[in-house]
């Protein structure tokens, strides 16, 4: 049985020079326009019960996809078949009426989600209670904070199991223990049979969630397959794009001075490595490579390599250099260029975003002498190893065992 | 004839997010407000105060052949408050799409239940005022009778019209958006080319037969015909009105089935 069966989809936009050419179009006086393709030949089914993860960069037609097939946006041709009732989290901010309450902005987006008034009073209380937001149910929307929103957004359009649900990043913007009450609902839901179309930036949710991934690129299905091999696709196709965006951030931060140093040495880039591919995304408990390049101006006899990882809000987790290590260094030649190679067998930060802050100073601290320091050389993320979800920035093995207790 | 009924069965599977709709909206007016649902009433009472003094006792204005002191104020409400509503539904119905596009482009829901919650609204505005009125009529002795109920075709009519009208050009509004300052305009000069304030009898002969074209022409007369001289309306002339109405409803239908998916892009 197929639940989500999409066959020659294509959406096109009409773009005229000026209003009123689109005038003397209707008028029967010529064609005007010129079409804009968000969409083209996107076919893919997708099973009852399957969960869906669609990848891909901003504005490559992903958003448009979900509205064509959620009935907000009329395809220009082929077709959508549902196989039952639909659910979708689209965008931040559901509508709700400032001036009205939790309660009374509930009813409403329920009505308009096309549930009875019988079903929306049988599960009020469970809706309010999922959202949590005590008093505030019964205070004015206005006084929400985005979190809020979100939260009872979701807790209202997930008050009935819809047999597809499609939900869109909306579910960024709540904080981390009601990220993990949504996926956890979705979870149940997709037990129950739900098929599940989910968009997100963030591998780490379409790894631990979807079965599936479908990476959208330039309005069509680029690559469709299991979740791990197609964001290493993805990965690879916006590693360029990363590249850019850091050497971009380079020269603004050498303007900034963020990068500070004698310049006596120079680190010339740094990238994790995995399997010998360059990438910005690590798996918790895999192994992973930092590779620092590095080059001299004069020959250096004494210097020390260290390295930072901090976490989003800026609090070091880890750090170390070649000087604790009690690594030997190797003296450098002027104008040549080194690969310094930090190995971890095991990566045990979990699942977040990081930055990475690479030094380059004499031996003992960089107060003796800083040759180059560098502020979040590299941004990366680490997603969640496979089947095991843990929160913190640290990923630590772990084993469980319950069994009787003597008396 | 199916697709009709399923619309229809749609719109009543949605009665409750429509009366919700047109509940929200009052409420929403006067929340926060010390006096509520006074200001519902308060507005239309000072428009008749108003022209009852100004026109009635301060410039002692006459309609031809009446002698009560309340003649020329009730011949002036009975025109304006049907014209009013009018007004508010065509001009509502022009943003239909526009002011709506929040919703329409988070949730798939039948559109037909933007313009019933349009029709309503504003249907609650004129029978609030028009109660007023209806008061006003009894306390001073004018109740015109059960001849009263004539005005329902005559407004079902009238709403049949402006609904049909404003969606159209609530249609072509998404694409030119000079449609909505047109609007207002135009009914500026309609307000003065309908008589409202001035009987169609006291125009000069040759003026007549251009102001006859106009559809509003005969449905303000008719109101004036009912409510001044409780006598029943000329039904004949009101073919300016229906047909114009029932053609309006066939193209907005047209229009919106051949534009929907661009109003989806556009909006």
């Amino acid at each position: 049985m197929a639940d989500l069966r999409i066959t020659g989809l294509g959406k096109s936009f009409r773009e005229y020079p000026r209003p009123s050419f689109r005038l003397l179009e209707w008028l029967g006086l010529g064609v005007w326009h010129t079409e804009k393709w968000i969409l083209r030949e996107v076919d893919f089914t997708i099973a009852s019960g399957e969960s869906v993860g669609i990848i891909g960069r901003n504005g490559a037609g992903k958003s448009t996809l979900l509205k064509i097939i959620t009935g907000v946006m009329a395809p220009s041709c082929g077709s959508v078949h549902l196989g039952g009732r639909i659910s979708a989290l689209l965008e931040l901010g559901m509508g709700f009426h400032p001036e009205f309450t939790g309660r009374q902005n509930v009813f409403m987006q329920a009505y308009l989600q096309g549930l009875s008034h019988a079903q929306v009073n049988d599960r009020i209380d469970e809706i309010a209670a999922f959202a949590e937001l005590g008093d505030y149910f019964d205070k004015p929307a206005r006084i929400y904070s985005s979190g809020m929103q979100v939260r009872l957004a979701f807790s209202v359009a997930t008050a009935i199991r819809p047999d597809i649900l499609i939900v869109d990043e909306a579910l960024a913007v709540g904080d981390a223990y009601f990220q993990y009450k949504c996926y956890d609902r979705i979870r149940q839901y997709r037990q129950a049979g739900t098929t599940l179309l989910f968009v997100s930036h963030d591998p780490g949710a379409v790894k631990s969630l979807c079965d599936r991934a479908i990476l959208i690129e330039k309005g069509g299905v680029l690559k469709d397959g299991s979740p791990a091999d197609v964001l290493d696709f993805y990965n690879a196709l916006i590693v360029p794009e990363a590249a850019q965006a850091a050497h971009d951030e380079l020269r603004v931060d050498a303007g900034q001075g963020v990068r500070s140093g004698t310049g006596r040495m120079r680190v010339r880039q740094v990238c994790w490595r995995v399997h010998d591919e360059i990438t910005t995304v690590l798996s918790a408990g895999a192994p992973a490579a930092l590779d620092v390049l590095i080059e001299a101006a004069i020959p250096m006899q004494d210097y020390t390599v260290g390295i930072l990882i901090k976490d989003r809000l800026g609090n070091d987790v880890f750090g170390t250099n070649t000087h604790h290590l009690a690594s030997a260094v190797t003296p450098l030649e002027a104008g040549k260029t080194y690969l310094a190679r930090f190995s971890f067998p095991v990566l045990n930060l979990g699942p977040s975003y990081y930055s990475l802050t690479v030094a380059l100073h004499a031996s003992s601290n960089h107060l003796a002498g800083n040759y180059d320091w560098w502020e979040r050389a590299v941004t990366f993320q680490v997603v969640p190893a496979a089947g095991c979800h843990t929160i913190g920035v640290c990923h630590m093995p772990v084993d469980f065992e319950l069994e009787a207790a003597p008396q | 004839m199916t697709s009709f009924m399923q619309e229809i069965k749609q719109l009543w599977h949605y009665r409750r997010f429509i009366a919700g709709s047109v509940v929200r909206e009052f409420r929403s007016r006067f929340k926060r407000s010390l006096l509520g649902a006074l200001w519902l009433l308060l507005a239309p009472f000072a428009m008749i105060l108003i022209y009852t003094l100004i026109f009635s006792h301060v410039m002692q204005a006459r309609v031809p052949g009446a002698s009560q002191p309340y003649s020329y104020s009730i011949f002036i409400c009975a025109g304006l408050l049907p014209w009013q509503w009018f007004s508010e539904l065509v001009t509502r119905n022009t943003g239909l799409f526009l002011d709506n596009a929040s919703l329409i482009k988070k949730n798939n829901f039948p559109r037909m239940v933007l313009p019933v919650i349009n029709f309503l609204s504003s249907g609650v505005n004129f029978a609030l005022s028009w109660g007023i009125f209806c008061g006003f009529l009894l306390l001073s002795g004018a109740w015109p009778g059960w001849i009263m109920l004539l005005i329902l075709p005559l407004l079902a009519l009238q709403a049949i019209f402006a609904s049909a009208l404003g969606f159209f050009l609530g249609v072509v509004n998404v694409f030119f958006r000079d449609v909505g300052n047109a609007v207002a305009l135009v009914f500026q000069f309609w307000f003065w080319l309908t008589p409202i304030v001035y009987s169609f009898k006291s125009l000069p002969a040759w003026l007549s037969p251009y102001l006859q074209m106009n559809p509003m022409t005969p449905l303000i007369t008719a109101y004036h015909a009912v409510i001044v001289d409780a006598a029943p309306p000329d039904w004949a002339s009101l073919d300016v009105v229906a047909l114009p109405a029932l053609g309006l409803l066939a193209l907005s239908t047209w229009v919106y089935r051949k534009a929907s998916a661009q109003i989806m892009d556009e909006i």
